[in-house]
């Protein structure tokens, strides 16, 4: 293959170069700077603002507990699509394909419909007071609605190239199930699983359409760092909205450096094996 | 129903249950209350609410936008996965991760991020006005946004079908006398078509509904820049949840047509090729 470059390969690889340099660096620069624009003082003042910290935890708790769930989900669903051939299996594996083709607003909806007051559930909802929408647990479904495909994604193809050979070599010699996908499954697809869990975080984390929806934005009370974020900007509280959002970007990119370092593993296991 | 089949592998009923309960709970649920109260709406109020002259103008910013956006990321995702796969140079591993970026910053940073860059005396905006173009709060602002968000669908779609390419094609085409242009052109092009379509056309629809990076740059004026997920946001605002699910409906069509499309796009394909 053409390893030498010349005038050509120089200039493609400084267009492309240029390309990320404004779109994608630039912002975060940007970020940075907002930020910092009034010191470190108003900063940290604006980071460890009761309203900020609140927002972090609750992001921290939707971002969690959606990651687990969603976990257990792919990794059950990954095993049933490639371990098991039964009717109806191109069914699951479009209806888990399903939320990348709908706009989280619209997924937001979706709850407010389910739960909400023209629900038919609602006179029930309402009788034993649960409040679902516009509230945490809201939050909480529909970051895992936006978030469930991302590890069985991951997986699947994985677990696909795999096969089924060392599994069922483990059944006959009297394996249980859990013993198979402990011992033989799991060492397998840790990398990629690894690399799908960083996925799913780093969506969880971010969501904002679909959390905007079933919020009801109370203070203190139902909002997640992107939409204390939005809160802020719209207040023309600008430098708190960087300083919040900074925290954010830091995030993002210890998920890309993680990340990258999972696929470099996952690459290696997998020449290893082959 | 499912037959009842003898599996090898333990843990079917298992895995079965786990699935179908976890997409009954979080999916099939929630879309069948959806599907319930748009389904008594009734016709006429539908065709009443997507016929609008503010909503169709909302779908067709959504859709002009989303479509700008697919061509250009369907232009440089090319080139990036191109770069990345045919030529070493110093920073590279960088330069590939930092394509993920979108994947990981969330929508409302990026937002904010790229508002304060296109504005009028932002870093980059003050260029555009200075052109004359309105970078922030236009139609150009709501491309921007959207090619952000897309960057990394093509290249990654595009990266490892280039890096499988069997290099002695282009090596015949090059001994037959044809200039790189015409090698590019006729032999390496037609095979990455594919893959490019196919991350462009999901580029695209994730633009559709894209909300969080668009709602601040995007000017949110009535007939000029509102898009289509905003526009749900502000009939649920009003209460007016049949306007917000009708809106909801026509845009999840138009995903679904164009992932059908292309799904058989890539079916005819294979078919073709007979692999």
């Amino acid at each position: 293959m053409q390893k030498e470059k010349g005038a050509l390969g120089w200039a493609l690889i400084g267009i492309a170069a240029l390309f990320l340099l404004v779109m994608l660096v630039l912002p975060l620069v940007l970020v940075a700077s907002e930020a910092l624009a009034k010191g470190w003082q108003t900063y940290l003042r604006a980071i460890t603002e009761p309203f900020a910290v609140k927002a972090l935890y609750l992001t921290l708790e939707a971002t969690v507990l959606a990651v687990i769930s969603n976990t257990v989900f792919g990794l059950a669903s990954a095993f049933l699509l490639t371990k098991f051939s039964f009717r109806g299996k191109s069914l699951i594996g479009s209806m888990i394909d399903l939320p990348f083709a709908i706009s989280p607003v619209v997924a937001g909806l979706f709850f407010i419909m389910l739960f909400g007051r023209m629900s038919p559930l609602y006179p029930f909802l309402r009788a034993e007071h649960i409040t679902i929408v516009f509230a945490v647990p809201g939050i909480i479904l529909a970051t895992v609605f936006v978030t469930f495909p991302f590890i069985t994604r991951e997986l699947v193809p994985v677990m696909e190239a795999q096969g089924r050979d060392e599994e069922e070599a483990a059944a006959t010699f009297g394996a249980s199930g859990w013993q198979i996908f402990r011992y033989v499954t799991l060492p397998n697809i840790k990398w990629a699983l690894v690399y799908g869990v960083i996925l799913c975080t780093a969506r969880a984390m971010g969501e904002f359409g679909a959390v905007s929806v079933v919020s009801g934005h109370v203070r203190g009370k139902t909002n997640t760092l992107p939409l204390h974020i939005e809160i802020l900007y719209n207040e023309y509280n600008f430098t708190a909205a960087f300083a919040v959002a900074s925290i954010l970007v830091i995030l993002a990119v210890l998920i890309l450096v993680l990340r990258n370092l999972a696929e470099g593993r996952a690459k290696r296991g997998e020449s290893h094996d082959g | 129903m499912m037959k009842m089949t003898k599996h090898v592998i333990p843990g079917f009923h298992f895995t079965l249950g786990i699935t179908f309960f976890y997409l009954s709970l979080i999916l099939l649920l929630p879309l069948a209350a959806f599907l319930l109260y748009s389904s008594g709406m009734g016709m006429a109020k539908f065709l009443d609410v997507v016929c609008d002259a503010r909503v169709f103008h909302a779908y067709e910013v959504s859709f002009g936008t989303s479509l700008a956006a697919a061509i250009i990321n369907a232009v440089f995702g090319l080139l990036l996965a191109w770069v990345l796969v045919r030529y070493e140079f110093p920073g590279k591993r960088i330069f590939d991760g930092l394509i993920d970026l979108p994947f990981a910053l969330p929508t409302a940073v990026a937002g904010i991020a790229l508002t304060t860059l296109y504005a009028e005396n932002g870093w980059l905006g003050r260029f555009f006005y200075a052109a004359g173009v309105s970078s922030a709060f236009s139609v150009v602002g709501i491309t921007i946004a959207l090619v952000f968000v897309g960057i990394p669908f093509v290249a990654r779609s595009v990266q490892p079908v280039l890096k499988d390419l069997d290099p002695s094609l282009e090596e015949a085409a090059v001994m037959f006398g044809a200039t790189p242009w015409q090698t590019f052109r006729r032999v390496v092009f037609p095979e990455l078509l594919s893959p490019l379509l196919s991350g462009a056309a999901l580029a695209f629809a994730r633009g559709i509904g894209e909300y969080g990076s668009v709602v601040f740059i995007a000017g949110n004026l009535p007939y000029e820049t509102e898009i289509a997920p905003l526009l749900i946001m502000a009939k649920l605002e009003q209460f007016d949840y049949q306007a917000a699910a009708a809106i909801a409906i026509v845009m999840m069509a138009l995903s679904f047509l164009i992932l059908l499309a292309l799904n058989s796009y890539q079916r005819y394909r294979v078919r073709r090729q007979g692999v």
